[in-house]
């Protein structure tokens, strides 16, 4: 599969596209491992198993384009460019985190890379997009603005609110929809009466196309031409990628649950985005099998730099720290 | 000021609002206009009358009927850049946008570590006393000034509207602007140019000896009257209007407490958990040995805003009222 799609993609991208995914892959398990040593504090909401959606997206996209994340949004900073250290000083409530600690994995962002925020509140960053879609149009820089969000996000008023927005004002925005099959933790089908959320776009008067979200290349594939679509002024396009949450909705537990069966998480366990794009790298003699083993320890040791780095860095000072940052003070 | 700005220019507080934009729109191409019925309608109250034509609908636009959108759209636009101006029609209508105004403008710059910069300004309208009941009429700035991150104010004159306007959009954070819809007519003295009115800084509307008052909003006008009426009276009232409710200028408001030694707040939204709760507390806890009286609350009864003119006009503190509280506090109504 994906091979003739393949050679028309640089061995660039493809080796881009394949850095990425092992950068999120890497850094979540090892989030996952400090939260459950209780070294990172509160939720985390690990975005293992869906890395291909971010990538895709986000190799898609030019560096000043814009993206909105969910709550499971270190892979979408990851993809957008996002460095380990601040990201795991973050996650650890340090004062050198990207927000000061102040935000922590839920609101993990880096606006100067064009990364509007991690967002507890689900749909809650989807009209964000729209605006920024909307700033880019009245500048006529011709960026676009992809937006992530759930399947559980496209129950919400304020996802509809934005989708026909963004279509009525025929703004540059990609619909990005991580279909993972839960909300939280209920079935997609307990809680929708439709199976494809990319039906939906047609509503608002959008394309929307399906894509399978555990190939990279498919989705980088969809998400070029929605890319291309938006910056030729043809305005929002919705893509649905079918992907799986490996873990919990949060924590860092995936078996033995009641909302899900073990066998249906093995099932898609198998059909890990890393070791599919890995086999297909080394079919087309791209990457062997040793080339990539060496890029896993390469940013396997960039994630223990960045461990290090973060327990090292200090803790804010709530004498100084706790109420700076509330306003933007006057210039 | 120009001769032209030292005579009079006498317009109505609708008019003030349009001007100002329009002024604002000329004066920064980083400005847009966004929010229902806003474009070829000119707004439900025709505040934005004329500002489509002027300046085409990719400045002055037109949006579904989307409140989190509108606000989310405004917040997006802000955070790339821009400095935008959404309406929201009627501020019962920020409760319908209540998440993009409290947890997503209101908290972004400190969640992202202070990257996040937001010169959004939302516009509505409060207020009750034109027939529009429960949903309608509401005045929620105790809602709002809740919230961290966010700035409230509420102008009570022409003069302030146009003031308070550029300060609020040439403002870098998150503000949420309240036009009183009963005072879209009255009138007063704005001069033709630009200026600010700095936020948090309060007014002293009238000075006054013996109690001091402290309004809000179309209660300005109001307690004005029953200050005139006490005068009669022999009593000498000193108002305060806060202009800014967040941040709120509690400096002035002590000064003149230690000065009069009683005060009496007044404001048209329900008196239980309203914002004269917040300002009374305050003044207890920095001027407690000043007080002569009790502080007292002249506010709506706790119940929705009832439709009917008879329940309304009983519902919204007049100056008679005012005037009441004034006594209390003077011990002369027993």
């Amino acid at each position: 599969m994906a091979t003739k799609q393949q050679s028309k993609i640089s061995k660039t991208v493809l080796l881009d596209l394949h850095r990425r995914m092992v950068r999120i892959r890497l850094l979540e398990e090892a989030a996952g491992r400090l939260a459950s040593e209780a070294k990172i504090p509160g939720f985390i909401h690990l975005y293992v198993g869906e890395e291909a959606v971010a990538v895709g997206g986000c190799v898609a996209l030019k560096a000043e384009d814009q993206i909105t994340s969910t709550h499971r949004g270190h892979g979408h900073l990851v993809a957008k460019g996002g460095q380990f250290k601040p990201m795991m000083a973050e996650f650890m409530g340090r004062a050198t985190g990207y927000c000061k600690g102040k935000g922590g994995s839920m609101h993990i962002s880096d606006l100067d890379l064009g990364m509007l925020g991690a967002n507890g509140i689900v749909g809650g960053g989807v009209p964000h997009a729209v605006g920024a879609a909307f700033a880019n149009k009245y500048r006529k820089n011709n960026l676009v603005t992809m937006a992530f969000f759930g399947d559980g996000s496209t129950n919400i008023g304020a996802f509809h609110e934005a989708a026909n927005m963004a279509c009525a004002l025929h703004l540059p925005v990609i619909f990005m929809c991580e279909n993972n099959e839960y909300a939280e933790y209920t079935a997609r089908e307990r809680v929708m009466a439709i199976t494809d959320v990319a039906d939906r776009a047609v509503a608002y008067g959008m394309p929307g196309v399906i894509v399978d979200g555990m190939d990279v290349v498919a989705v980088y594939e969809a998400a070029k031409a929605a890319v291309e679509r938006a910056r030729n002024g043809d305005g929002p396009s919705m893509i649905e990628c079918k992907t799986y949450r490996f873990y919990n909705h949060a924590g860092v537990s995936a078996f033995g649950t009641p909302y899900r069966t073990d066998e249906e998480v093995r099932e898609w366990m198998e059909r890990d985005p890393i070791k599919l794009f890995e086999a297909q790298l080394e079919l087309a003699k791209v990457l062997s099998a040793d080339e990539a083993q060496a890029i896993h320890e390469e940013i396997q040791a960039e994630v223990d730099e960045a461990i290090e780095f973060a327990e090292a860095s200090p803790m804010p000072d709530p004498s100084t720290d706790m109420l700076t940052d509330v306003y933007t003070e006057a210039s | 000021m120009t001769v032209a700005e030292t005579e009079e220019r006498i317009i109505r507080y609708n008019n003030a609002f349009n001007e100002t934009l329009r002024q604002l729109l000329l004066d920064d191409p980083d400005i847009f206009i966004a929010g229902e019925d806003v474009g070829r309608y000119g707004g439900v109250f025709q505040s934005f009358a004329g500002l489509n034509a002027e300046f085409g609908d990719e400045r002055v636009v037109d949006t579904p009927i989307a409140e989190q959108a509108i606000v989310g759209l405004g917040i997006g636009a802000a955070a790339v850049g821009l400095r935008p101006i959404v309406d929201l029609m009627f501020m019962d209508f920020v409760m319908v946008a209540m998440d993009q105004i409290a947890n997503q403008a209101a908290k972004m710059k400190y969640m992202y570590g202070g990257k996040a910069t937001l010169p959004l300004t939302i516009t509505t309208t409060g207020g009750a006393g034109l027939g529009a009941a429960a949903q309608h009429s509401q005045s929620l700035e105790a809602w709002l000034i809740h919230v961290p991150g966010l700035k409230v104010v509420y102008p009570s004159n022409p003069y302030d509207v146009k003031g308070l306007l550029v300060s609020c959009v040439r403002d870098d954070n998150p503000t949420i602007f309240t036009l009183h819809k009963k005072m879209l007519g009255s009138k007063g003295h704005v001069p033709e140019g630009l200026y600010e009115i700095p936020l948090g800084e309060a007014n002293i509307v009238r000075e006054g000896t013996d109690v001091t008052v402290v309004a809000i909003g179309m209660m300005v006008g109001e307690a004005e009257k029953a200050a005139e009426m006490l005068a009669e009276e022999g009593v000498s009232v000193e108002i305060i209007d806060p202009r800014t409710l967040l941040p709120f200028d509690i400096d002035t408001v002590v000064e003149s407490a230690k000065k009069t030694n009683r005060i009496v707040i007044v404001h048209e939204a329900v008196r239980n958990g309203g914002i004269g709760a917040e300002i009374a507390a305050q003044i207890q806890e920095e001027a407690f040995d000043y007080l002569d009286a009790p502080i007292a609350r002249v506010a709506a009864p706790f119940s929705p805003v009832p439709f009917s003119p008879a329940l309304e006009n009983a519902y919204v503190p007049n100056a008679e009222s005012i005037a009441e509280g004034v006594r209390g506090v003077l011990y002369r109504n027993v």
